[in-house]
Order: structure tokens, then sequence, then C-alpha cells
């Protein structure tokens, strides 16, 4: 099996997606010749046209418009946000316009549009280039939210989100895009939508994570061996969520603790915690836990950006705390 | 002009161009760890933009308007200090490059989001309009931004308003990797403007004196009370986007073309004719200016670095509730 990076495995799902059906196309700033600001895109335009990876001027409620327009007659548009934080420039589009689509026409329409682009800190992008924005679509019904963890993950995800009929937003980790490798399998494969995965197993405490803390819960977990046995749940889609595993898990363990990137408050653990207080009160024995960024905004200066962001040594002190009940 | 005017619009063009390399040096060198953004080749718009403000009118520069901070009175150390997130810096290491205004000088700090100024400066705009304020707004913009819808809805309103604001669009030939065909279809940007009932100037954005007289009508339409100006400056970047890029996109030849036009040998070329003393001129201004960074870099070195719990700070006017 061949060794591949997470951005890697992006391109190679556009591509393989691209070569099996003549509809899915790619639309966003500098994706053409440049192959994207991360060369996510590399090799496209080369292999499948100017026509299909569409450089288009700096206008993304443009780029997000325009792809529901394609969508509604068939085609399958990819949507680049070069940096995720840009996807502010088009909210109107995504939540009033692509979320409804479907429900105001009253199922005649579909609208499969992915919207992806590079998201999550660590990598002193300040205040507009480390966002975590999956929170503001959260509530919004008629999307779907993935974000990958893992090379494998991040082309099956890839790969589902351009087959599917609804809006997908694809929130891709560039603390990842190199640091990730992974040999995964030559032949097809999918992951599908709405499934998440077991990272570790474990009785004592379940941490329920996505993105890149799914590896730095890991590597919690692995660090607490022989103390805790800490079973980490990587959501792998944040709408819909996995409620069957994250209810077996918790169900076994009895110890939740749930960590993202995003802020704490308002953040998608928020909506985990009371549906498992609400759910599964009786085979709790603790208090269900939250560990995200501080509230506040995503600070430039090393120091101020390593008090906001969760990390390894944080998850493990909130595993030990909740533990101890 | 005065030939101790002309020699200060030097000086000005050789301050920027020492500081942003002295910027891309320190970037190479791994001391910042931010984004870095070169503006060198479009001294003489900002330069001569700027110089024909007062200091309570406003600007709102972008990414690559280094010079348009220094010109408009922000402490080079305090910019410098900002540039390496340190606590002097405009936003106390909050963010870094020009994301933090300087206020007290009219600076307005920008956010990533390329055009979302437009409308900030129209909003002040129409506050010196309705208390009679005898003041401008000048907002800065590339070609690449012109194609956000913000930039359309600030021209509208002010267009409609009238209103006290300069929008200087640096068209410089690419945004990012992409050139102007891919951008916009008009042959100017500044050709919009007769869609928004106010007036469009197309200029060299390379020469100082171009650069100067559009920028004088422009200010004396907008203090007689006669509405905007799109003023559009051609002009060229030599470096990448930014410091990682290579910019393959473009050719050598296209760059020399541009080097030969260059802002400030134009300007010297211009003091030669002049008969000034151009070989003392320069040794000094390039003197006066490398003092100016040095002290700079040592400021912003010494700045001590935030500490993590100033992450909470500034928030609000008075923090509220238990932040978590
Ligand atoms: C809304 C938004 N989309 C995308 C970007 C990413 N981006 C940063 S600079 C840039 C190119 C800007 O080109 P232009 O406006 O012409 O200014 P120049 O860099 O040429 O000075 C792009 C695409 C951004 N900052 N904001």
């Amino acid at each position: 099996m061949p060794m591949v990076t997470y951005l890697q495995a992006i391109n190679q799902a556009m591509q393989e997606e691209m070569a099996r059906d003549e509809n899915v196309m790619l639309m966003g700033e500098d994706v053409g010749a440049m192959g994207g600001a991360f060369k996510v895109s590399e090799g496209l335009i080369e292999r499948f046209g100017k026509l299909r990876i569409v450089d288009t001027p700096i206008s993304e409620s443009l780029i997000i418009g325009a792809g529901v327009g394609l969508a509604v007659l068939g085609m399958r548009p990819i949507l680049e946000m070069q940096f995720i934080d840009f996807i502010a420039c088009g909210f109107d589009q995504i939540v009033n316009q692509a979320a409804t689509l479907r429900y105001r026409h009253g199922g005649q329409a579909s609208c499969p549009i992915v919207i992806r682009g590079p998201g999550g800190a660590g990598v002193h992008g300040g205040l507009y280039h480390s966002q975590n924005p999956e929170s503001w679509f959260f509530s919004v019904p008629g999307l779907k939210l993935v974000a990958p963890a893992t090379a494998y993950d991040a082309k099956g995800l890839m790969k589902s989100a351009i087959r599917d009929d609804d809006p997908v937003l694809y929130f891709e980790h560039k603390f990842l895009y190199r640091r990730i490798k992974e040999e995964i399998p030559d032949e097809e494969f999918l992951v599908p939508i709405g499934k998440a995965a077991l990272r570790s197993e474990g009785t004592d405490v379940t941490v329920i994570t996505y993105g890149a803390t799914v590896h730095s819960a890991v590597g919690a977990a692995r660090d607490l061996a022989g103390e805790i046995s800490v079973e980490v749940v990587d959501l792998r889609t944040l709408l819909p969520l996995d409620w069957g595993m994250i209810r077996a898990s918790v169900r076994k363990t009895g110890k939740a603790l749930i960590v993202h990137e995003a802020r704490l408050t308002g953040g998608i653990g928020a909506e985990i915690a009371a549906r498992i207080a609400e759910e599964l009160f009786e085979d709790l024995d603790g208090p269900v836990m939250r560990l995200g960024s501080r509230d506040t905004h995503n600070a430039f200066a090393a120091p101020m950006e390593a008090f906001i962001l969760p990390d390894k040594l944080k998850i493990t002190e909130a595993i030990r705390k909740l533990a101890r009940y | 002009m005065t030939e101790q005017k002309e020699r200060e619009l030097y000086f000005w063009m050789v301050l920027v161009r020492e500081f942003e390399a002295r910027v891309a040096a320190l970037d190479k060198q791994g001391k910042l760890a931010g984004g870095v953004y070169s503006g060198r080749g479009q001294e003489a718009a900002t330069v001569g933009v700027c110089h024909a403000l007062r200091p309570d009118d406003w600007v709102f520069p972008l990414h690559r308007d280094m010079g348009a901070y220094l010109v408009k009175g922000a402490d080079p150390n305090r910019l410098m200090a900002q540039i390496f997130g340190r606590r002097d810096g405009f936003s106390k290491g909050k963010d870094s490059y020009l994301h933090g205004g300087d206020l007290a000088h009219g600076i307005f700090g920008a956010t990533s989001m390329l055009a979302a100024t437009l409308p900030v400066a129209a909003g002040m705009a129409y506050k010196f309009r309705m208390k009679n304020e005898d003041r401008l707004a000048v907002a800065f913009f590339g070609e690449g931004a012109s194609s956000r819808g913000d930039a359309h809805e600030a021209m509208n309103f002010a267009g409609v308003h009238k209103l006290p604001v300069i929008f200087v669009c640096e068209n410089n030939f690419y945004a990012y990797s992409t050139p102007n065909e891919l951008q916009f279809a008009v042959e100017n940007v500044a050709d919009r403007a007769a869609g928004y009932g106010f007036k469009g100037e197309v200029a060299s954005g390379n020469d100082l004196h171009t650069v100067m007289n559009v920028m004088q009508k422009a200010t004396d339409r907008a203090r007689r009370g006669e509405g905007p100006t799109f003023i559009e400056l051609k002009t060229y970047r030599y470096h990448g986007h930014s410091e990682h890029d290579r910019a393959a996109y473009r050719t050598e030849e296209e760059l020399v073309t541009w080097e030969s036009r260059d802002p400030i040998e134009l300007w010297e070329h211009y003091m030669d004719k002049r008969k000034y003393d151009l070989p003392a001129i320069q040794a000094e201004t390039l003197a006066r200016a490398r003092k100016v960074v040095e002290d700079a870099v040592a400021f912003a070195e010494a700045s001590p670095e935030p500490t993590g719990p100033e992450a909470m700070d500034d928030l609000y006017a008075t923090p509220v509730g238990e932040g978590r």
C-alpha cells in the first residue's frame, strides 16, 4: 500500500472522482495552474482542463452561489475556500441558499456541492487563518459537515462528499496536511458520511473528538495506558452525528469528555454533552466534560496560541480529572 | 515642489523599501512566524497617496500597504513589534502584520478578508459628511479584492451619498497567481466608477508625480463635497504574493520590464535632472532610513512576548461573565 499524506489523499480523491464522473469539477481562487495555495489541487488542471478546474476571481459568495446553480443542473462542483476562514464571505449562499434549496422546493431539487478548505490552528496563522468555523454551520439543517483526521478518511470522506446529493462542508486541517502520512489501500474505498470510528479502545473514559485533536487524544490515551483505560471516538462526521457509536461507548465507560479545537462555548461538544446528559444520565459515573479552545479569538503570538488551544497535556489532565469521579 | 519636499518624498519611498526588505530578510531567517507580503515596487503608490493626506484623515491599508502605515505616521518601532507579534505592537500580539491598526494616526487595521475595509471607509466618510468635518477616508485594495461584493456595496453607497472617500486600487496585475484577464473583463478596474456615479482615474502607480497629481484632484473633489473618486494605479510587485511564493506564474521578462520602471529610480532620475547632489542625497537618505529600521528591529526584539492569559484581554470594554 502506498504512503500518502493527508493532503495527497484529498488530491487523489478529487482526481478519482473527476475521472469517474465528468460532472465533477473544482472552482476556487488559484486552484488551477498554481494548484491551490497549499497545492491540494496540484495536477488537476493539466489532467482535466480549465473548463472543469476554474480559477475564479476573489469572490467567495460567487464561488458558492455559482456552485449551487451548477449543482441544480446535475454538476458536482467542489468549491474551495483558499482558507476556510473566508467561508464567512460566502455565508449567505450556504445557510440560506444551499441549505434550504431542497426544502423550499419541496424536494424537487438536489444541491450536490462540496465546500472545502484549510482550517484549524497551531501554525501561528493568527486571527483569520486559524479558525474552526464548523460550529457556525452546526445548527443549520440541510447541511452535512465532515472533518477527517487521517489520510484514509480524508480520501474516503471526500469521495463520499462528492457523491452525496446534499451540500457537504468538508473541513480540512492544515496542520495535518503534510504531518499525517499513512498507508492507504490502492483499491477504491469510501468512508460513509455519518459514521464515527474508534481510534483506541478503553473501558474507563470515553474521549469524543474530531480533526487534529484526534491525534492529541490518542497520544493522551497512550500516555495514560496502565493508569486509565481511554476510548477515543473520532466523529469524522459532525452533522449528522453518529449517535449510535457515542451512546455505545459512553454506556461502556460511564464517563465522557468531548474535545475539539473549535471554541468551547457554542461548540459541537455542547450539543453532544446535552444529549448525553438527557439520554444517558443513568449510565454516567461522572459529569460530562468538555475541552475546547478558550472563548477568545485565535491570537497570533505563540504563548497566547498555546494558551488557547487544547493539546495532549490538557487532554491528559482532563481525562485524569474525569477518571477520579 | 521645494527641494526639501522632494527629498522628503524620496526618504519615504526609501524607508518603505528598506523596512520591507528587512522584514523579508527576518522572515527568511525564520524570525517571523506569520505571513509576510512585500510591496516592493509599489512604493510610489502608498507614499504618493498618503503624503496628500492630513493627520486627521483616515487610511485603510491592506496587506501590501506597509508604506501607508509609515507615511501616515505609525511609529516604525511599534510597527516592527506588531510584525514580530510582540506586546508593543498595535494589536499587542493578538495578530501580526497589518492586522492591527494605529487608530491614533488614522490607520485602520484590516482583517484578512479582502475588501472588507471598504464599507468601513464609507461609514467613516458618512460621519465626516454628517458632522461637516473636513476629513477624508482613503481605502486601498488590490485589483483582486475589487472582485468582492463588499467593494461594490461600499462604492455604491459612497456614490449615493457623495461621500468624501477615495478608493485606491493598486493594480499589480496578479492576485496571488490569478492574472487580470481571469479577474475582470473591463479594461481598467476604475472604469467601474461610472457605474457608481463618480469619477474614475487611471494612472501610473510607479511615477510619483502622476500619483500625486491624481491624488490632488481626488482630494480637492472630496473636500469640495463633490464625492468619491476611484483611483486605479497600475504597478507591479517584485516579490511573490508572500515570501513563500516563487511566482512561477509570471515571466522574468515581465518582472525586469517593471523593474526598469522602478519608482525610486524614476524619482532619483528626476532629482538628478533637477541638478541636486544625487549621490549625497542617496547616501544620506539610505543611512537615515537604515537607522530607523535598525532601531525598529532592536525595539521589536526587546519588546516582550505577550503571556498566554493576555489572549483573554481586549474582548470587551468591560470584561464579561466567566471567560472559559
Ligand atoms: C475574502 C478573501 N479571499 C481570499 C483571500 C486570500 N488572498 C489573500 S491575498 C490574495 C490575493 C490578493 O490580490 P489583490 O487584491 O490583487 O492584492 P495584491 O496581493 O495583488 O496586492 C488572496 C486570494 C483573502 N485574504 N480574502
